[in-house]
């Protein structure tokens, strides 16, 4: 996969996209096909693809592609075709600040430190995992605790073993695709260690990296306590109770060397401060209208940014739409306004966008609070869609086309998610 | 090899003792059990240079609080580090607080500390609109100032290797032999005779000072937890914030930390010399005081926490001076405000010593002076700009939460970083609100290449602390 | 049921969707004689499989020197049987490859006798992997 490909670095683009994982190189894609010409990939990275190096399983690509990927595959897919499309990529760079009217502040080794300016930027920085911190675990601070990304990044790429005897906090999918990678690579992993009283991750997951395995999974535990003083010994695992109080005097210790943290991606907004964009506290990101314009005109944003996703694949179609608009804007044509505003209702945490116009169809992108088994999404009281099931951990798509809005006539529309009534048909 | 004076303890009193030595030409070893100067109770510390007037002047602490408070300007200036008169509010929320502002603010004005103000409701609320309603009235005292502790530590440690103090770390003192003109010292990397010992020895000075037949004073460790806020709160309040202080403890605070990162606590809880646990009971106790502070301050804005245990000596002051044994000099029992008053307990020593026998010749080659690192994050963009084009190193992101480029890491292992955390407390690499999950593994790569070390050397903190395994260890016997 | 039967149910979670739904497959001398539990058809092949043939993809790293990164990530061209796996990924620790290396490239042909190959799943350019891997 070669990177810096081009030769110089213009003082100028149509559009820049901050991050070139798949989030930012889709949007890159997105923005030539709407005529943007001069159009810049900035990635902190020795190169393009993000988070997907890392994630060599498969699981990516089945919508997009038609095939199931594994995460390199998919991020060489995009990244030759950002090739093809003579879009800049400039690596081992990082996006210091924003200035003046959409330029940014790019600090790289190749070219040291130039403003670039852009007619239109998209952000596509991505998310980052919590860390103990958040959740600040009591015990000492041995060598031994990280996130289970960073572990993977170190077994993936680098090569090397964060330990033999292995701990893991949360059943997110990331934990559990460590659960198995560090089996098959000879380390032992005592256990997967979850508070809810469920699974976070999806069913092939707990079925293909605990069970092929027989690794436990404890549900409403948690790690109460880390043991060690230079390097982790042991921990302590406790129940939870009502409220998810941990009942200490009911643990036991559980010698480990290693501590993986899986506990939750949080989107990456520091330069999305810095913009001033207004940020929407449900998902950790910006807000966004239906064409992915954040509250400031001419930046947009895509991917794990403005909301955690699950599927990379809806990251791209996601990321291709924040693109066309951003290269549209930059070619004159400013995205028309939405005249509706996205307000998430009874067991709704939040939609994505926030914004969407009765002209023009969208994807809503939506997390209920709790697991539902057949039940009704109700948008307003204009339309009702039977859903088989509805589940924290797997976001909720719906295409909402203008015909579905034909009788709505307010300007906040409220999506519901509600149990099926006895009698309804599937 | 013989040395003049052998300082046992590279924390901020023994680091300021070896630089005040280096001053002279004498033959000086600096010796520390952790892997860098300041690792023991030092880096834990709070970071506050007191304003001079909260210890009572009966006392060592209390006496040598402010005139320990007036020589950081100077200090700071000389070795590079940051430091910044932030300023200090003791707020009262009823009429027996505010008789505590009152003593407070007599025992200042005894000692001679300037710019003590009391300020009204609406002042407070106007100066710093985070702060509680139910304040009724507050004790500002202009001189009270933070610092990173452990950059006073690395620097004051530098400085003295400069002038040529020799310095050993992660060797600790196992046995110490009282011999004709002074003493023979045991520790992990070698033996090593002295004429004089300085115990800074911290939590262990009583263990240090047993060595030598010294019965007391026994040390004792008080454990206080701290917990860090995400940096978006930096200027949430802009001062040092105190309750009215107990008779046992200054209480828990909101401390603005010199980068701008909001740190509150500590607690203080007697603990065992080794339990630098944090807990459940400690961080609902911190939240639970600094929201009588400030009510907008939640444990959501967390991002890391860590213990750290003061040494307490019985009587609960500093021991500081020559005892029963000639040529031993002790500084123990440096609890607050030790970081404070260090540049004053360092002189104490060194006039003990003299006291003792140490012929002090100035040395002329003395330089007092030690080059700042390169603080990218901070320098304006002019001054980045011509870091990056003067060394490319500088163009490349290490630490992304506090910009932290490939060229300061560099740097700071050329000044003696070989750990992690050596790398941390250098350049606050990993301090960040991804800790360390984007930069480590940047850290692990370069000290590999720069330091000469395979990777799985690379430690958290030296001795155990262990960070990767290659894979042949790890697997099934591969 | 006769005295000389052997008869089994084993459990399985299916995986094809987040509704998760307990499996029961009931076999009589490795015979299957009832799959109970299935909500979809999915549901009904999946627990058929698993009992019959039970395959999984692998996908791990292998050593590359002289490369961007010290490892090289690669998958089977398609599943293999399932009690195959750890072998497999015991036998590909063995390998070490030199970059460059493409996208596709096979570097394990007909895995431990399975017919299918381990292809690599990116490019790996030469480049500065400053520390060669473990």
């Amino acid at each position: 996969m070669v990177t810096d490909r081009f030769e110089q670095l213009a003082p100028a683009y149509d559009v820049i996209v901050v991050g070139g994982g798949p989030a930012g190189m889709a949007a890159a894609l997105g923005a030539r096909e709407t005529g943007a010409e001069r159009v810049l990939i900035v990635d902190r990275e020795g190169e393009a693809g993000g988070i997907l190096h890392q994630c060599i399983h498969a699981g990516f690509g089945l919508h997009w592609f038609g095939e199931e990927l594994t995460g390199p595959e998919y991020a060489q897919r995009f990244f030759e075709q950002v090739v093809e499309h003579e879009i800049d990529i400039l690596t081992d760079a990082y996006v210091l600040d924003a200035e003046g009217d959409l330029g940014v502040r790019v600090m790289s080794e190749r070219y040291g430190m130039r403003t670039v300016a852009g007619s239109a930027v998209v952000l596509a920085m991505g998310a980052r995992e919590r860390t103990r911190g958040a959740i600040r675990i009591p015990g000492q601070r041995p060598a031994g605790v990280m996130t289970a990304g960073f572990a993977q990044k170190l077994v993936n790429q680098a090569g090397y073993m964060p330990g033999k005897r292995v701990a893991i906090l949360g059943s997110g999918d990331i934990g559990l695709i460590m659960a198995r990678r560090l089996v098959l690579e000879g380390a032992e992993v005592v256990g997967v260690y979850e508070l809810m009283a469920h699974a976070n991750g999806s069913n092939r997951n707990i079925v293909q990296c605990l069970h092929d395995f027989d690794i436990p999974l404890h549900l409403s535990t948690t790690v109460s306590r880390i043991h060690g003083h230079e390097r982790v010994d042991k921990v302590t695992v406790a129940p939870v109770g009502e409220g998810y109080t941990v009942l200490e005097d009911q643990g036991s210790d559980v010698v480990c060397d290693t501590v993986l943290l899986s506990i939750g991606l949080i989107p990456e907004n520091e330069l999305s401060r810095e913009l001033r964009l207004r940020l929407d506290p449900a998902t950790g990101g910006p807000v966004v209208s239906g064409s992915m314009e954040t509250s400031r005109d001419g930046v947009f944003a895509c991917g794990n940014v403005v909301h955690v996703h699950d599927i990379v694949d809806h990251v791209s179609e996601e990321a291709i739409l924040a693109g066309r608009s951003a290269g549209a804007y930059a070619t004159g044509q400013a995205p028309k306004p939405d005249n509706v505003r996205l307000v998430p209702g009874e067991n709704v945490r939040y939609c994505v966008p926030h914004t969407i116009s009765t002209e023009r169809e969208h994807v809503v992108h939506m997390r209920v609070t709790r697991p539902f088994e057949a039940c009704t999404l109700r948008l307003g009281d204009v339309h009702a869609r039977p859903l088989r099931y509805a589940f924290p951990g797997e976001m909720v798509t719906v295409k909402v086309r203008p015909r579905i809005l034909k009788e709505f006539h307010g300007d906040t529309l409220k999506i519901d998610v509600v149990p099926r009534e006895e009698g309804m048909s599937a | 090899m013989r040395y003049d004076v052998i300082i046992v303890g590279a924390g901020v009193v023994g680091c300021a003792v070896a630089r005040e030595l280096s001053r002279y030409r004498l033959d000086v070893l600096l010796m520390d059990k952790e892997c860098e100067a300041g690792f023991g109770t030092s880096k834990a510390n709070s970071g506050i240079i007191h304003a001079g007037h909260h210890g009572d002047p009966a006392t060592l602490k209390g006496r040598l609080e402010w005139e320990g408070n007036q020589a950081w300007d100077r200090l700071a200036d000389e070795l590079g580090f940051g430091f910044e008169r932030i300023g200090e509010l003791t707020v009262a929320f009823d009429d027996d607080d505010r008789r505590t502002l009152s003593e407070l603010e007599a025992q200042g004005r005894d000692k001679g500390v300037t710019g003590l103000e009391r300020w009204d409701a609406e002042r407070v609320r106007r100066e710093e609109p985070a702060l509680s309603e139910e304040i009724v009235e507050a004790l500002f005292a202009p001189t009270a100032g933070v610092v990173n502790p452990y950059e006073a530590c690395f620097t004051l440690a530098e400085n003295a290797h400069a002038n040529g103090v020799v310095t050993s770390f992660e060797d600790p003192v196992i046995s110490i032999d009282r011999i004709d003109d002074g003493f023979r010292v045991h520790g992990r990397n070698g033996t090593v005779d002295g004429r004089f010992v300085v115990n800074a020895a911290g939590l262990f000075a009583d263990e240090i000072a047993a060595m030598v037949g010294l019965d007391g004073p026994t040390i004792r460790a008080r454990k206080g937890e701290e917990y860090l806020l995400d940096k978006r709160l930096q200027g949430y309040v802009k001062r040092l914030i105190f309750p009215s202080p107990t008779p046992t403890s200054k209480g828990v605070l909101i401390i603005p930390t010199y980068d701008g990162t909001l740190m509150v606590g500590p607690t203080a809880h007697w603990a065992l010399k080794d339990d630098l646990t944090t807990t459940a009971e400690g961080a609902a106790e911190v939240f639970e005081k600094v929201r009588r502070l400030a009510p907008g301050i939640s444990e959501r804005d967390c991002i890391a926490e860590f213990a750290g245990l003061r040494a307490v000596a019985e009587g609960e002051d500093f021991v500081v001076g020559a005892t029963a044994v000639p040529g031993f000099v002790q500084a123990a029992g440096i609890q607050s405000p030790g970081l404070t008053a260090a540049p004053a307990l360092a002189e104490m020593v060194v006039e003990a010593l003299k006291d003792e026998g140490l012929a002090l010749q100035a040395d002329p080659e003395f330089d007092p002076r030690l080059a700042p690192p390169v603080r990218f994050a901070t320098a304006s963009a002019e001054e980045q700009a011509a870091l990056v084009a003067s060394d490319p190193g500088y163009g490349r992101i290490v630490c992304r939460c506090e910009i932290v480029t490939e060229g300061e890491v560099v740097d700071a292992i050329e000044r003696g970083a070989r750990t992690l955390d050596g790398l941390k407390f250098r350049t606050r690499a990993g301090m960040g609100r991804c800790q360390g999950g984007f930069c480590t593994w940047r850290c692990m790569e370069l000290l590999s290449s720069e330091a000469d070390m395979p990777v799985p050397a690379v430690t958290k903190r030296g001795g155990g602390s262990w960070v990767v395994l290659p894979r042949e260890e790890a697997g099934r016997g591969h | 049921m006769s005295e000389n039967a052997a008869t089994e149910t084993r459990h399985y979670l299916c995986t094809g969707c987040p509704l998760g739904c307990r499996l029961e497959v009931e076999a009589l001398d490795d015979e299957i004689v009832e799959v109970r539990g299935f909500s979809c058809k999915r549901g009904k092949t999946f627990a058929y499989q698993e009992f019959t043939d039970p395959r999984r993809s692998v996908s791990t790293t292998v050593s590359v020197d002289g490369g961007r990164w010290a490892r090289l990530p690669v998958k089977t061209a398609e599943p293999i049987p399932k009690p195959k796996v750890q072998a497999l990924c015991d036998a590909l620790h063995e390998i070490r490859l030199r970059a460059p290396v493409k996208m596709g490239d096979v570097v394990m042909q007909d895995a431990l006798g399975t017919g299918i190959d381990v292809v690599a799943t990116r490019d790996m350019p030469v480049g500065d992997a400053s520390v060669v891997g473990a």
